[in-house]
């Protein structure tokens, strides 16, 4: 185990620092120092302070950015902003390695051929993750599971779309396979909350998650 | 230094039949997402129709695409985070599944227009040799230094 990946984590054992990483991360985009004070009812001051020992093991990137429409001279000196880092951090005890198996899985899927079969196995890991959801994640629909698995969804011009890859990883190196799949578990997930499954759609964009999912005919 | 790009698929049946009729109906989409996409430079047109597809001479049943982009980053956004991903995913449909690799890259300097055949030879040194600086894959992909990069 790397001590800087213990590190990272170390420092979101602060609940204030914690709730702070998850505004920034929820929002997708840069977050100034107010934005985030105001947002958690703290002072500017505390929220820096956080902000900037986020930044320091690496959890959040940061930039200056000119915040507001005001620019040239009086609009005042850039303000720091801050993003969530891409960057993965895993931390294992004992350590395990699931993503050189990941890796190694997939290209044995790729010799074989087997993109079907690996699709209908994705699809069912699908269904069985709605069978043996609560009454009370069923009733959330699928943004809610989705959430649960990490996916992060956010609404944006009437779809679900997803913030975060959790096979980012994998999907990096063998992107066709791994998207599929992923398409494939969503369908899987719907068909078992008797959603039609068609809502789910590959839908690429930079950065995000492959799938995105029409709210019509979502029950 | 930018990077080109060639790939080549066997057609499952000619172009102007039913089989083909969706993935044809998909060039003109495709090639308004890519001729706008951020790091596009340039890619080899078959004519003046936007589902106008490359000539050649290397066999009926062989479609190629052959582009220029200005880094790793942009040409895989296009390739994998735009909606040409869901068209590619049904290749399957179209094309024949082939055990050698049918897709090379290589680092140009800006501003050359790389010929057909300059990409079809380094497709060739990457089918006789594996990847290498002068003839590489996503998977596989070297630095305009020669260095492999990390993965």
């Amino acid at each position: 185990m790397e001590s800087d990946e213990l590190d990272a984590v170390g420092v979101l054992s602060d609940p204030l620092r914690r709730k702070l990483y998850r505004f920034v991360a929820e929002r997708g985009r840069e977050v100034g120092r107010n934005e985030a004070a105001e947002a958690l009812g703290i002072q500017r001051t505390l929220a820096a302070f956080h902000l900037d020992k986020l930044a320091d093991v690496g959890l959040l990137e940061t930039d200056f950015r000119r915040l507001g429409d005001r620019t040239g001279p009086g609009s005042g000196r850039p303000a720091k902003v801050y993003r969530r880092a891409g960057a993965e951090r895993l931390v294992s005890l004992p350590p395990r390695d699931y993503r050189a198996l990941a890796l190694m899985m997939a290209e044995v899927v790729d010799l074989l051929g087997a993109e079907e079969e690996a699709e209908r196995v994705a699809r069912r890991a699908g269904e069985r993750l709605a069978r043996v959801a609560s009454p009370a994640d069923k009733e959330g629909g699928v943004a809610a599971l989705l959430a649960q698995r990490g996916y992060e969804p956010y609404e944006e011009g009437g779809r679900i779309r997803l913030r975060n890859c959790p096979f980012r990883m994998s999907a990096e190196r063998h992107p066709l396979l791994v998207c599929s799949m992923n398409l494939a578990l969503c369908q899987g997930l719907l068909a078992g909350l008797g959603v039609p499954e068609g809502v789910a759609e590959l839908d690429p964009r930079p950065g995000e998650c492959c799938v995105s999912f029409s709210k019509n005919n979502e029950s | 230094m930018h990077l080109a790009q060639l790939n080549v698929a066997h057609l499952l049946a000619p172009l102007d039949s039913p089989q083909l009729a969706d993935f044809v109906a998909n060039l003109e989409p495709v090639h308004a997402i890519s001729d706008v996409a951020p790091g596009f430079v340039w890619r080899l047109k078959g004519g003046g129709q936007p589902t106008d597809t490359v000539k050649h001479d290397y066999g009926d049943d062989l479609l190629i695409n052959f582009s220029v982009w200005e880094s790793r980053e942009t040409l895989w956004d296009f390739v994998y985070r735009s909606p040409h991903l869901p068209v590619l995913k049904r290749r399957r449909e179209w094309f024949h599944r082939v055990a050698v690799p049918y897709t090379v890259m290589w680092w140009i300097p800006e501003g050359h227009i790389p010929s057909l055949e300059e990409g079809m030879a380094r497709l060739e040194l990457l089918r006789a040799e594996g990847p290498g600086p002068e003839a590489f894959t996503f998977k596989e992909f070297y630095e305009p230094d020669g260095a492999l990069a990390a993965s």
